[in-house]
């Protein structure tokens, strides 16, 4: 499902954000991303999604090869990727419904069926009565969650989180993380990045440590 | 397909709620390009209204026939016949040397004078019509009834029929480099907009791509956003033109009944009117492509 080979990753300037990465995630596996701030956990995910491409070593995604990927195709790669940000990126002109809408609404759906999932997803997180209401009346937790109900509406076979539970207290992202994990059950593959590796201890998921870009062991 | 017809549907939606919600703004720009637009379609218009007084009161150019003092009615008659055999001829006029001098009288009001004369001092003459328009076939017409015996001269106002076609000639290419001019500024006026637009919509359009939007459609709201200014320049410019005409009508009215003769302004017609929408709404189409082209690649997400 997602393949590291001897990846990687220089910045213009000489930074090395990865350095020989090599690793496996199985379809339908969970696992966590851990590193202090600056190990590479972000850059990371992103060549899950073709934001960044590797300077070395090969990334396949869904049996694609992300650095020989055209530019057309990436799209439709991105549209079987969900994504959480740390930062949301929610439209603050737009309300939580048409929030969630968008993805569908950039996949051709039909209104009145994407309509159906938006509610499904929004409900799926616990939004589904403030559907009306625009990002800057949610609170940090309720953004959060708008984010992953943008990031499951469209069914993505893989959900990628970065920091998903950064900036929420304790309770707040033991709910975040209880959701991954539903998710997880019906068979998402899911990837989150956390400087905190207690988490993957909790949840009985894979752990992969990053230290200044390279793997630990 | 239906998906095609649905992103088409929405784009356009979007684009007119934009509209909607800068209205102003929105109005504003459309006005700069429908000035842009009505000047050289204004004048374009003008040329032709030109063109259709200068056949209306010159009449369209006629040779006239000026015959030898020594042709008689039979070579008359011939001549005649000959003429009508011609197939670029439309039309034959004969004014006898007696009828000349009647419409001399009765016309120009010299009946004084010519009461005076001893004799007739004019010719027979035929005046004739040719079916062509340009300068160049009827000057050969000309030349060759020139030739026809008896026939002493052929005389065609020339110099008035090439000046008209020189003067339309000039105002046809001065329309041109204007409408080229004004159609690059039209193009970077809406190339400038639609740069202002994905400006502010950065956020949206950075967004989209990470939950993959493909290039056509991150681009097409904006080519629409082109068009459709284009498309409403256009239509204002035709109003800033109908306007001026009427505005202009009056006077013009005026000024014929002065020449007695009636003649007003006619506006374009509905080929050049749909001619003219379809060149906003194609410019204003290339200059959002050629702005999206150029800006959409920096907002590219990170």
């Amino acid at each position: 499902m997602i393949s590291f080979s001897q990846v990687s990753k220089r910045f213009p300037g000489g930074f090395e954000a990865l350095r020989d990465v090599t690793f496996t995630i199985e379809a339908g596996e969970m696992a966590f991303v851990s590193g202090h701030s600056g190990a590479g956990k972000s850059t990371l995910l992103k060549m899950i999604a073709a934001i960044e491409t590797p300077s070395s070593g090969s990334v396949v995604v869904n049996g694609q090869n992300i650095g020989k990927m055209s530019r057309t195709a990436v799209p439709y790669l991105r549209r079987n990727v969900g994504l959480v940000f740390q930062d949301h990126k929610l439209l603050f002109n737009r309300t939580a419904f048409e929030n969630v809408m968008l993805p569908l609404h950039i996949a051709g759906f039909d209104p009145t069926e994407g309509a159906r999932r938006v509610r499904a997803a929004l409900d799926k997180v616990g939004l589904l009565n403030r559907e009306k209401a625009f990002p800057v009346a949610l609170s940090g937790g309720e953004q959060q969650r708008l984010c992953i109900a943008r990031a499951i509406v469209n069914r993505p076979s893989i959900l990628l989180a970065d920091e998903p539970t950064g900036n929420l207290d304790a309770n707040y992202a033991h709910d975040i993380l209880e959701m991954f994990k539903s998710f997880n059950q019906v068979g998402v593959t899911i990837l989150i990045a956390t400087p905190d590796p207690t988490a993957a201890r909790e949840w009985k998921a894979r752990l992969l440590t990053l230290n200044h870009g390279a793997l630990a062991a | 397909m239906r998906i095609w017809l649905i992103h088409h549907r929405q784009a356009a939606a979007l684009v007119l709620r934009q509209f909607a919600r800068t209205p102003v703004a929105t109005f504003l720009t459309m006005l700069v390009i429908a000035v842009s637009l009505s000047l050289p379609a204004g004048l374009y218009a003008l040329l032709k209204n030109v063109n259709d007084l200068a056949s209306l009161a010159h009449g369209e150019p006629q040779i006239t026939l000026v015959l030898a003092s020594s042709a008689n009615s039979s070579a008359i008659d011939d001549i005649r016949a000959r003429l009508q055999k011609y197939a670029d001829i439309a039309e034959v006029r004969f004014i006898s040397r007696e009828q000349g001098l009647q419409e001399l009288n009765k016309d120009v009001g010299l009946g004084e004078i010519t009461a005076g004369l001893e004799k007739n001092p004019l010719p027979d003459i035929f005046t004739v019509r040719s079916t062509h328009h340009d300068a160049e076939s009827i000057v050969r017409l000309q030349k060759e009834l020139q030739a026809l015996p008896k026939v002493d001269a052929a005389l065609l106002d020339e110099a008035w029929a090439k000046r008209l076609e020189a003067l339309l000639g000039l105002g046809q290419k001065a329309v041109l480099i204007l409408a080229i001019l004004l159609g690059f500024a039209l193009v970077v006026i809406t190339g400038n907009t639609v740069r202002l637009q994905i400006l502010s919509a950065r956020d949206e359009i950075e967004v989209s791509k990470l939950i993959g939007a493909t290039d056509p459609f991150v681009r097409r709201p904006f080519l629409y956003h082109g068009a459709l200014q284009g498309l409403c320049g256009g239509i204002l410019a035709w109003a800033i033109v109908a306007i001026t005409f009427h505005l202009l009508n009056d006077n013009v009215g005026k000024l014929t009944d002065l020449y007695s003769f009636s003649f007003l302004l006619t506006l374009p017609s509905t080929t050049d009117i749909a001619g003219l929408l379809i060149f906003g709404a194609l410019l204003g189409w290339l200059g959002a492509y050629l702005s999206v082209g150029r800006h959409l690649r920096e907002v590219e997400p990170h």
